[in-house]
């Protein structure tokens, strides 16, 4: 169980700042045991977005979203809706909006931050893709995540040894902010990146602060 | 003046500066540290002082930069963020000003796997980015990164680094300017060997004002035998030597020779590029030569301010 909670309503609004036109993604999985993003959250965000002048394009529940290839699939039957949408919104864990970027061209927005695994480490077996740092910056980053896939954890990457697109520390290691910034410039947003991102709260992170009840 | 360092000074007063580097001991023997300055200080206007550069345990760059101080030796104390966390940083930042250490190199820091201990817990609670933010609020609102006051000044002139040989190349420039929206007032380059590409990044500095905005100190590493060329095109992160520097150090008849003359030919060619406001010289584990090079590319005497 990766245990979720919802990041608060007005965090959610300034990252769709500009934005009209929104895809709506919950988890039947472990989004939904916790009462972050599952069906009747994605319900609760789309009447909330409307009161703010949003337009939902649609919106889909996916049993896990960390099933990158299920995601892929279940998002391919919503094309229409997602290809008119500005961006996504996902009620999820990291992982699920990491996999949710993964398969869709679109900016994609954590609604979440992840508060713990609960001792599982979900579906996506590839690589780390969620440390549980507790306050979500994929909204940031293009949904990819450096806290997880940069080995210095840099808010302002990428560090001086990335080269050809692969890490310093491992020749098979992507460059996490090389991906980042690819994938902004093929979205058209690298002016994501211009912010001087300030010290990160470290004391909600899994390794930061006092232990959690879970 | 933000600190009225001798850096600064010269730097200000758009004289082309020129820095070094200076190793720290692998041991606690002040002499090592105060024979480089004794040896530098004439032919240099700062003196860098690595903070266990590629993660390996070395005599603390605080107390190395107070050694070569006492010299009379203008010390630029590096700092990374790969052991401190930021209680630790602002601490050393005040003792460090304290002792009259004013020029401060924010680094993130080598990943510990290159070094001698590679199972070390990292800290990186901040990056080199987020340094510089910290530096430049202790410095200019007088205030801890918690938002509380700091009793008296915090004279500092910060500085940065910037490889413009990193991929994607295009955002390298993009990097600078965060650095310097972040408060940097220099930057030191990673070493210039492709004078070529090295001027192309500069013209996207000075196409962006930055070069009127922060003081770009230009990298040069001058190679001392045929193996060190190699291991630093094939093993060193973040240091670009193209095969035809390794192909002329392997012609050479005396490679010393030909380490200092392709050393001296980059200098001469970075002198005329727009924007460069002097050169930093990392001559790792080979200081005795930084004298012959200053000499050799014109640059004494060091200006007196």
């Amino acid at each position: 169980m990766l245990v979720s909670e919802q990041k608060p309503m007005e965090e959610i609004l300034r990252s769709l700042d500009g934005e009209k036109r929104i895809f709506l993604v919950g988890c039947k999985g472990c989004a939904e045991g916790c009462e972050s993003g599952g069906e009747q959250q994605v319900i609760e965000m789309k009447q909330k977005l409307e009161e703010e002048g949003k337009t939902i394009t649609g919106f889909s529940l996916i049993d896990m979203v960390c099933n990158e290839s299920l995601t892929r699939m279940k998002l391919a039957s919503h094309r229409q809706a997602t290809d008119s949408a500005d961006s996504l919104l996902v009620l999820t864990c990291g992982i699920g909006v990491q996999s949710t970027a993964a398969v869709v061209d679109k900016v994609v927005h954590p609604g979440c931050n992840t508060i713990s695994s609960g001792g599982a480490h979900a579906e996506w077996k590839e690589a780390e893709r969620c440390l549980e740092c507790g306050d979500c910056i994929l909204d940031y980053t293009g949904g990819i995540c450096p806290i997880a896939r940069c080995p210095k954890n840099l808010f302002h990457g990428p560090c001086g040894g990335s080269e050809g697109g692969k890490c310093e520390i491992h020749p098979d290691l992507p460059c996490a902010w090389h991906l980042i910034i690819e994938r902004l410039s093929k979205l058209g947003r690298l002016d994501k990146l211009e912010a001087v991102v300030p010290p990160k709260d470290w004391s909600v992170s899994l390794t930061g602060g006092p232990p959690r009840p879970r | 003046m933000k600190a009225g360092t001798n850096l600064e000074k010269v730097l200000e007063s758009g004289r082309f500066a020129v820095t070094a580097e200076a190793g720290p001991p692998r041991g606690a023997v002040p002499s090592v540290i105060l024979r480089k300055g004794e040896l530098l200080k004439a032919f240099c206007d700062a003196l860098n002082v690595t903070d266990n550069q590629t993660a390996i345990v070395r005599m603390s760059s605080l107390s190395s930069c107070v050694l070569l101080k006492q010299l009379g030796v203008d010390p630029v104390m590096q700092m990374v963020c790969r052991d401190r966390n930021r209680i630790a940083i602002q601490s050393d930042v005040l003792g460090a000003v304290a002792l009259g250490i004013w020029n401060i190199l924010c680094l993130t820091g080598d990943y510990q796997s290159f070094g001698d201990h590679p199972t070390a817990k990292s800290v990186f609670d901040l990056d080199s980015i987020q340094l510089i933010q910290v530096l430049s609020q202790m410095r200019d609102e007088k205030k801890f990164l918690s938002g509380e006051k700091i009793s008296g000044e915090v004279p500092l002139f910060i500085g940065a680094v910037e490889n413009p040989y990193a991929d994607p190349f295009e955002y390298r420039v993009l990097r600078l300017a965060k650095k310097v929206k972040a408060g940097a007032d220099f930057i030191q380059t990673q070493a210039v060997f492709d004078v070529s590409k090295f001027a192309k990044w500069m013209e996207m500095v000075t196409d962006r004002g930055l070069d009127k905005e922060v003081h770009v100190l230009a990298g040069v590493i001058p190679i001392r035998s045929v193996g060190m060329a190699r291991h630093m095109r094939d093993n060193v992160p973040g240091v670009s030597v193209p095969d035809e520097v390794v192909t002329r150090m392997e012609d050479a008849k005396d490679a010393r020779e030909e380490g200092l003359k392709i050393c001296l030919e980059i200098i001469e060619q970075i002198k005329e590029i727009p924007g460069v406001h002097g050169i930093h010289i990392m001559a790792v584990a080979w200081e005795e030569i930084v004298p012959t090079i200053v000499e050799r590319a014109g640059l004494l005497p060091r200006p007196l301010i």
